[in-house]
């Protein structure tokens, strides 16, 4: 889920008429003179981390004087917190707690709604507090169409027995957390404490708000990089996966680098999931084996062969796994043989070197472990491909079998290589596709007997003209969409054609990232 | 019998044009599903194997006649018009394909729904599937297969997992256990029927005997539906497996979901709340056939569905 950090989500409420403590967010020692200025003395320094009980781990600090704020700032951004570095510390003015209250609203499961929930008492422990004093706790349902009404807020905060001018302020806050809660489309958005301060005023002390990623492009102006459930800041490469998945609405492509720093060797499998639960028990079967999954991946809900494709470059751009797993639920509604040219492709283009097991179960499971196996026999690495009959676990077993036989165990693959080799035709025919282009080279057509490309193209978008190949659709359809890269017309011409088609599928920023890992940056 | 799916319920595919409406609509009609109208905006006019298309659901409904269920195949952010679209045309079932559908919209569908006491599977769901009767969305993938993996018997199946879906459907048929519906009830975490409604479902329908249930971590459904055991709603016998055991385990960012759901969510719990109330929780997925196998017998007759 995109989460926002505490300064962005006060801001967010600051926007929206919520008072919250003066402050700014530092991203190094020179910046804190700045914030300091706003804040003043004494100052609250906060890591922003995506955490709870962030007092217990050393990240919000109390000080009194510059040189205290400093030394805090200096020691948070050294910190790591849940594996991830700190890089951004919040100061704020220090606010003098009169009282304490929990606000906040959450999408319910069950209900289908979201409800405000509101407690009388706030601040740490907040869960046991809510546990130990029910009648302090209101939940409230609210109709998503008409948003939460006056009453309603009054009476969540009425039923906590909170009385008088307090209890229209309260209403208030509540209020204006559901609208910003609504406008940004939060799963979540809570403040905790919400501080009644010496002077009587509500001023919330933190804030902290869960996006819906499903609804992240609405709102652009977040500038949420990824919206994924992630449990650190994106890397690199999942910042690269997430360009590729962003806009292309075919089908699902998750990826995210579970682990950094292993060596060749250290048995860290590149994992290519399909669907969630099948990809779960999958990475389950591998665990038990030994083995810790380098990235997570999941391509499913029928995607199309150039997803895969993607997916499969951006999972071997990790230079120290020792072999290649793919297997999902087994029993997939997709075709699939469009995931195994898809991994065909790259695989050809990486050469492979690590050995590679995919459980391609589902529909088309035949024609898919052959376009898989036949096609990459020629490959360094052993390629072997399943179907439905064959557990996660066999798959798991076999992977094990091949590691152990693997004769170079701890050179890293080299990713100097360019990320998509040239492609010279000498007589070129190219048109555009959603997210790439076909260039077929005529001059290798004419000698072509097969055109096999013809009769493999899936969308059957082709036709033999002269013999040469030429699109039997407009320019305009196959971009728009009738041609749903396949790859059939790469892939199926390499084997059974003249080798003379090719699909160049970009992958923004994969080749400025090899580079760097090449050169050991 | 089978709950929410059969052969008579007529059928709409709203995106009907679009490269997974039309691939979804042969494999409906392949099966043996009665698809009798499409819908795409200002795409009214055409045939799409078959099946007229019109621009609204309204105009369909006018020429063809009250339509009892939708299947919707449009893109994520056009799927809370199309499934109001279809809720205001009178439509009882909805079955909404699309992933990453925005939370506040489902929340909206959610809301227009019951007020008409209309009910929608999804989002992010491949539907549901009664073998040798019909199936509305695009479990199975093709009718071949779907024909070929499916049996028909006694026993539900209700999975957030689409690919489990129909594993758990295929693995129960290879021995020889038959199935009554298969539904898929979606990977998201609000949906418009949850396991906990699916079990309702099953538990009034005569023709079956027994559910298995895939759960996985978060949201409170299986928790929920062993409440419902606990309080005599549910009475069949439920085998269950809930995946997520090995999934890391975030550090937790908000606590307004522990408010609501209290210690509800996890792997541990939900095990344990349906243990306790008498269902069979598995821990290998391999083993929900012969666990099934303790309950009813496999039908010797079980064969090939008979649809052609």
């Amino acid at each position: 889920m995109a989460r926002l950090h505490e300064y962005h989500g006060k801001q967010l409420l600051r926007e929206a008429g919520f008072a919250v403590p003066k402050g700014q967010v530092v991203r190094s020692q020179s910046e804190v003179p700045a914030a300091l200025a706003i804040s003043g003395l004494p100052a609250v320094v906060k890591a922003q981390a995506w955490t709870t009980s962030r007092a217990a781990q050393g990240a919000i600090a109390i000080a009194e004087n510059v040189g205290d704020v400093t030394a805090a700032t200096v020691r948070m951004l050294s910190l790591k917190i849940g594996g991830f570095d700190v890089t951004e510390v919040l100061i704020e003015e220090k606010v003098d707690i009169n009282r304490e209250f929990y606000v906040g609203i959450v999408v319910d499961d069950a209900n289908k709604t979201p409800v405000v929930i509101f407690s009388s008492i706030g601040g740490s422990g907040i869960e046991e507090l809510a546990r130990k004093y029910p009648k302090n706790v209101s939940k409230t349902p609210v109709d998503v169409r008409f948003g939460l009404r006056e009453y309603e807020a009054r009476e969540a905060v009425r039923k906590t027995g909170v009385t008088g001018s307090l209890q229209n302020e309260l209403t208030k806050a509540l209020l204006t957390l559901y609208r910003v809660a609504r406008q940004w489309e939060a799963r979540s958005a809570e403040i905790n404490p919400l501080v009644l301060r010496g002077d009587g005023k509500l001023v919330a002390c933190d804030c902290r708000i869960t996006v819906d990623d499903s609804a992240v492009f609405r709102h652009p102006e977040l500038k949420i990089e990824i919206a994924r459930e992630f449990g650190r800041p994106p890397t690199a490469l999942d910042k690269i996966a997430w360009t590729v998945e962003k806009d292309d609405y075919r089908g699902t492509f998750y990826f995210i680098e579970m682990a950094r720093g292993y060596k060749k060797g250290d048995g860290f499998i590149g994992f290519h999931g399909a669907g969630g639960g099948g990809s779960m028990m999958s990475m389950d079967a591998l665990v038990k084996r030994g083995y810790t999954i380098a990235n997570f991946t999941d391509t499913s809900g029928n995607p199309p062969a150039s997803k895969v494709y993607r997916a499969a470059k951006i999972i071997l751009s990790q230079p120290n796994i020792d072999g290649y797993f793919g297997s999902g639920s087994g029993v997939a509604s997709q075709e699939q043989f469009h995931s195994a040219r898809g991994l065909v492709k790259a695989f050809w283009e990486e050469n492979l070197s690590i050995p590679a097991v995919i459980r391609l179960g589902g529909n088309g499971e035949d024609k898919a472990v052959q376009i898989l196996t036949e096609y990459t026999k020629n490959l360094p690495a052993p390629v072997e491909g399943y179907k439905k009959d064959d557990t996660a676990d066999f798959c798991a077993q076999r992977m094990q079998k091949l590691l152990d036989a693997q004769r170079d165990k701890t050179t890293p693959r080299n990713l100097a290589l360019p990320v998509t080799p040239e492609f010279t035709a000498k007589d070129p025919y190219s048109f555009d596709t959603p997210t790439g282009k076909v260039v077929l080279d005529h001059a290798l057509c004419r000698d072509c007997q097969t055109k096999s490309c013809v009769q493999t193209c899936v969308p059957q978008i082709l036709k033999d003209q002269d013999g040469v190949v030429v699109l039997n659709i407009s320019r305009e359809d196959a971009k728009a969409g009738k041609c749903i890269e396949c790859l059939a017309c790469e892939v199926e011409c390499r084997i059974g054609g003249n080798a003379g088609g090719r699909v160049i599928l970009p992958i923004p920023g994969l080749d400025e990232y090899r580079t760097k890992v090449a050169a050991g940056e | 019998m089978s709950i929410l799916v059969d052969e008579t319920k007529t059928v709409i595919v709203q995106g009907i044009t679009g490269r997974e409406g039309m691939a979804r609509t042969q494999l409906m009609q392949r099966y043996g599903t009665r698809v009798v109208a499409g819908c795409t905006p200002a795409k009214g006019g055409q045939d799409v194997l078959g099946v007229p298309v019109f621009d609204t659901v309204m105009e369909a409904v006018e020429k063809m006649g009250p339509i009892d269920v939708s299947t919707i195949f449009v893109p994520a952010p056009l799927v809370k018009n199309a499934a109001l679209e279809a809720i205001a045309a009178g439509i009882k079932l909805l079955v909404i394909v699309p992933d990453r559908v925005p939370i506040y919209d489902v929340l909206e569908i959610a809301a227009a729904a019951k007020d008409v006491g209309a009910r929608f599977v999804g989002p992010n769901t491949l539907g549901l599937l009664s073998p040798g009767r019909a199936v509305f969305g695009m479990i199975g993938g093709s009718a071949a297969s779907a024909k070929d993996w499916f049996l028909p018997g006694r026993v539900g199946v209700t999975s957030r997992s689409g690919g489990i879906t129909s594993s758990i459907a295929y693995y129960l048929s290879r021995a020889g256990i038959g199935l009554s519906t298969i539904i898929h009830v979606g990977g998201d975490g609000i949906i418009g029927t949850d396991h906990p409604a699916v079990m309702e479902l099953f538990e009034s329908d005569p023709d079956t005997d027994c559910v298995v249930m895939f759960g996985e971590i978060g949201t409170s459904q299986e928790e929920r539906v062993a409440d419902l055991i606990g309080s005599g709603k549910f009475t069949k016998p439920l085998i269950a497996y809930i995946g997520g055991k090995g999934a890391q385990t975030g550090t937790r960012f908000s606590h307004a979901g522990a408010i609501i759901e209290g210690d509800r969510g996890t792997h541990d719990g939900k095990v344990k709340r349906l243990r306790e109330v008498g269902a069979t929780v598995v821990d290998n997925f391999g083993d929900i056939p012969d666990a099934v196998k303790t309950i009813i017998r496999p039908m010797e007759t079980a064969k090939i569905p008979i649809i052609e």
